[in-house]
């Protein structure tokens, strides 16, 4: 007997190989009713939801389905914040490298899903982000300044320096409190919508995972208690190719798509390209109004790849070839918007080029303002006594002993 | 002989035991072909195949429960819990499980498994990558946990976990991966390469489990500490010019009692510090064994220097981190008491 343990296709070395990913054509898969029951959903969780095609067009029913939703505001505004985050994160990939933050993870590649997704949300719902959605943020405009606050830990920070750079916390953005256990959030969603059903509302959850993160015990416990209970629920899993080193067939083995694994609990899903923003906006559309329709809980797997490194601590050239990104089938999300835009004749490389660098100006005089409150090599200190408050709602007695001692 | 830095040695510990114990098996997240987010399985994989170093799914629990059943059957695991932040999920295992296999079956069954945890703050973690949980395993019947602070002792003590027959928790103290580190955060860090302890076997040894090592001897005080408070006391002892015996426990559970009281009874004061959070914390332990061996011989009050009782915080690190000066405080005011 032979144990299997999967590997890659390709290592530093050898030449990207993403032969096995099979990309259908954008009108292969008719938009599903609202009610899509588990069992007719395989087509959805082993295809893949497109909306434009090789050459930029948008094609087949998604497109018909999403046009009023899709109109030439919307898609500019999509590729705007798509363009701000890329900033943000080269911005504050470069300020952790001079020192002035502890830490930065980026998002480079997956912009689309999270800019996208957040358009179909509303006042009231609630993500439950992994550190790679901060560009929800950026698409429910949230202030930059305390976006980039967070990240040097400093004056502006809503969190006052508790929580690790990226762990964002935005109650009413519609971004809970992230957690550095992974998994853990994804079963919080769940229990959420839950509420907000109990409580006769109409406000719906999304849960957020990666790939490797599927691989947890809450993923599990998440997809079984939305499995019985129907809540309004849309439980997204990034599939970035990537979970630190480890490639996506470690978290599965490659025998199902990651969509797929809903089916066996009786929750229907979508497997959908997620670099692309007018797929990612079809379904985003269909899933939060089956949610909120009461037609009950939905799983999205989001196909994208990791273009960056997983953290500033990370170095994937040691594992994975240098050009694997460039070879990603599903190309870059900016690229293939702008695309569109261009061939929709409302948009053009020229106009694109000054958005760049209207965007990158703004981005730059925000985060010179934000750095004037305090960065890591120029800190403006927090007061030490601070971390005592919020560990409870009063301040116990033992622990205002504690704050004493420590001189306050 | 050669130097090594922790990482270094901890590698070099299940090298060892790979080639010489075909029964052990290496797996945890990111392990394999990368060789573990802190390199500790570096280039173990290449050497000894797939089948003995291996990646797993991201799923604690697994982790130690695959380990659980290869041990029970007979194999050596010895597997990585990228952060100790991150055992959570396998608590259950490790607790209800590993712990207790042997005895519920009363010997029918064993669980030889070695789990290795990065434990400790000082690298700006924030709160998930921070964390130093001993008390949670010293509170469980049936586990063997051990911290060393320096290469040496990482290395001997890790192989000696590996053949214990029994569950081991070896908790990493991973602000000393690269060199040993005193808590003055600002100061240029130093390497392994220019400390005595640095300086590692390349072959098999062990150390004893069980057994703490006396890092200075001394007159006026004794001070318990491990894993990265060792070389905090170090500090505070040089700053205070205080004549302390710093005894450095390495295993917490068993622990080493006779060292510790023949110390204590010697000096008639004490000190334990450890980074952990105060209130239920492994010091609480300490102090009471302490206090019933040695009542008589006291002359203060044990004194104690922890974490605070508030989660690990990122940007205040060094606020919660009990330095060499809130050590240095404690040892005075003991010798003032
Ligand atoms: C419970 C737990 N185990 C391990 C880790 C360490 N860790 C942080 S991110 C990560 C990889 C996650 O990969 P994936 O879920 O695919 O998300 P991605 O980083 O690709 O967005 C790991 C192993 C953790 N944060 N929590
Ligand atoms: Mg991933």
């Amino acid at each position: 007997m032979k144990l299997r343990f999967p590997t890659p296709h390709s290592r530093p070395g050898e030449a990207p190989d993403f032969s096995d990913l099979v990309i259908p054509a954008p009108d292969a898969l008719p938009v599903p009713p609202l009610t899509l029951a588990a069992a007719d959903a395989w087509d959805y969780a082993n295809g893949l939801v497109r909306v434009l095609d090789d050459s930029g067009s948008a094609v087949g029913s998604w497109a018909d389905y999403l046009a009023e939703d899709a109109g030439d505001e919307i898609l500019i505004r999509g590729l705007r914040d798509m363009l701000t985050m890329r900033a943000i994160d080269r911005r504050m990939q470069n300020a952790q490298r001079q020192g002035k933050t502890s830490f930065y993870m980026q998002c480079t590649g997956e912009e689309a899903i999270a800019c996208g997704f957040q358009r179909m949300l509303k006042k009231g719902d609630m993500n439950f982000p992994t550190y790679r959605q901060q560009a929800l943020l950026i698409a429910a405009d949230y202030p930059l300044e305390l976006l980039m606050g967070q990240i040097y830990s400093n004056e502006l920070d809503p969190m006052a320096g508790r929580q690790l750079p990226v762990l964002h916390s935005a109650r009413d953005y519609g971004f809970f409190s992230i957690s550095g256990n992974l998994g853990t959030q994804y079963v919080q969603a769940v229990g959420w919508a839950m509420a907000s059903a109990l409580s006769g509302e109409t406000a719906i959850a999304a849960g957020w995972i990666g790939d490797g993160a599927t691989a947890s015990n809450d993923f599990h416990s998440a997809l079984v208690s939305a499995a019985v209970y129907r809540p309004p629920v849309v439980l997204c899993i990034v599939n970035n190719q990537w979970a630190i080193s480890s490639y996506s067939g470690i978290a599965g083995g490659g025998e199902a798509t990651f969509a797929d694994r809903a089916l066996g609990y009786g929750i229907p899903a979508l497997r959908v390209d997620g670099n692309d923003y007018l797929a990612v906006l079809a379904a985003s559309k269909w899933a939060t109004a089956r949610a909120r329709g009461g037609h009950g809980p939905v799983a999205i797997e989001w196909l994208t790849y990791r273009a960056a490194a997983h953290s500033t601590s990370d170095d994937p050239s040691a594992y994975r070839p240098r050009d694997e990104a460039s070879a990603w089938p599903l190309g870059d999300p900016l690229e293939r918007l702008k695309t569109h835009l261009n061939r929709r004749g409302i948009w053009s490389d020229a106009r694109h080029a000054q958005a760049e660098a209207e965007i990158l100006d703004h981005v730059v005089a925000v985060q010179k303002e934000v750095e004037t409150h305090g960065t890591f090599v120029d800190p403006k200190p927090l007061s030490p006594a601070d971390i005592f408050r919020g560990v409870y709602k009063e301040l116990p007695e033992h622990l205002r002993r504690q704050r004493q001692e420590m001189g306050f | 002989m050669a130097r090594m830095t922790m990482i270094e040695a901890i590698r070099s510990a299940m090298d060892v035991m790979l080639e010489r114990d075909q029964r052990t098996v290496i797996f945890g997240e990111d392990i394999g072909y990368f060789g573990g987010v802190f390199r500790c399985t570096a280039g173990l994989q290449k050497k000894y195949g797939i089948e003995r170093v291996f990646d797993t799914p991201i799923n604690e629990s697994a982790i130690v429960g695959l380990g659980i059943g290869m041990a029970a059957y007979g194999m050596r695991p010895c597997v990585e819990i990228q952060f100790a932040d991150y055992m959570y999920p396998a608590y259950d295992q490790i607790t209800q499980e590993a712990a207790r296999i042997r005895h519920r079956s009363n010997q029918d069954f064993s669980c030889p498994i070695t789990i290795r945890m990065p434990t400790g703050g000082g690298i700006f973690g924030g709160q998930t990558h921070s964390q130093s949980p001993e008390a949670l395993f010293t509170h469980v019947s049936g586990l063997t946990v051990i911290q060393p602070s320096t290469p040496y002792d990482a290395k001997g003590l890790l192989i000696a976990a590996m053949e214990t027959d029994d569950p081991v928790i070896f908790l990493e103290p991973k602000r000393l991966y690269n060199g040993p580190f005193d808590g003055h955060h600002a100061t240029k860090s130093k390497s392994w390469a220019d400390h005595p302890a640095g300086e590692v076997p390349e072959g098999y040894y062990t150390l004893p489990i069980g057994k703490a090592e006396i890092r200075r001897a001394g007159a006026a005080v004794t001070v318990l500490a491990y894993g990265t408070m060792v070389f905090v006391a170090e500090a505070a002892v040089a700053e205070t010019g205080i004549d302390a015996e710093i005894i450095d426990l390495r295993s917490l559970l068993p622990l080493d009692i006779e060292t510790i009281v023949a110390s204590v009874k010697k000096t008639g004061r004490c000190v334990v510090i450890h980074e952990a959070t105060k209130t239920g914390g492994y010091a609480g332990e300490l102090i009471a064994e302490v206090q019933a061996a040695c009542f008589y011989y006291l002359q203060a009050p044990i004194a104690r220097v922890t974490g605070w009782d508030v989660p690990y915080p990122h940007a205040q690190e060094w606020d919660y981190f009990p330095g060499p000066a809130r050590v240095g405080r404690a040892l005075i005011e003991t010798m003032e008491a």
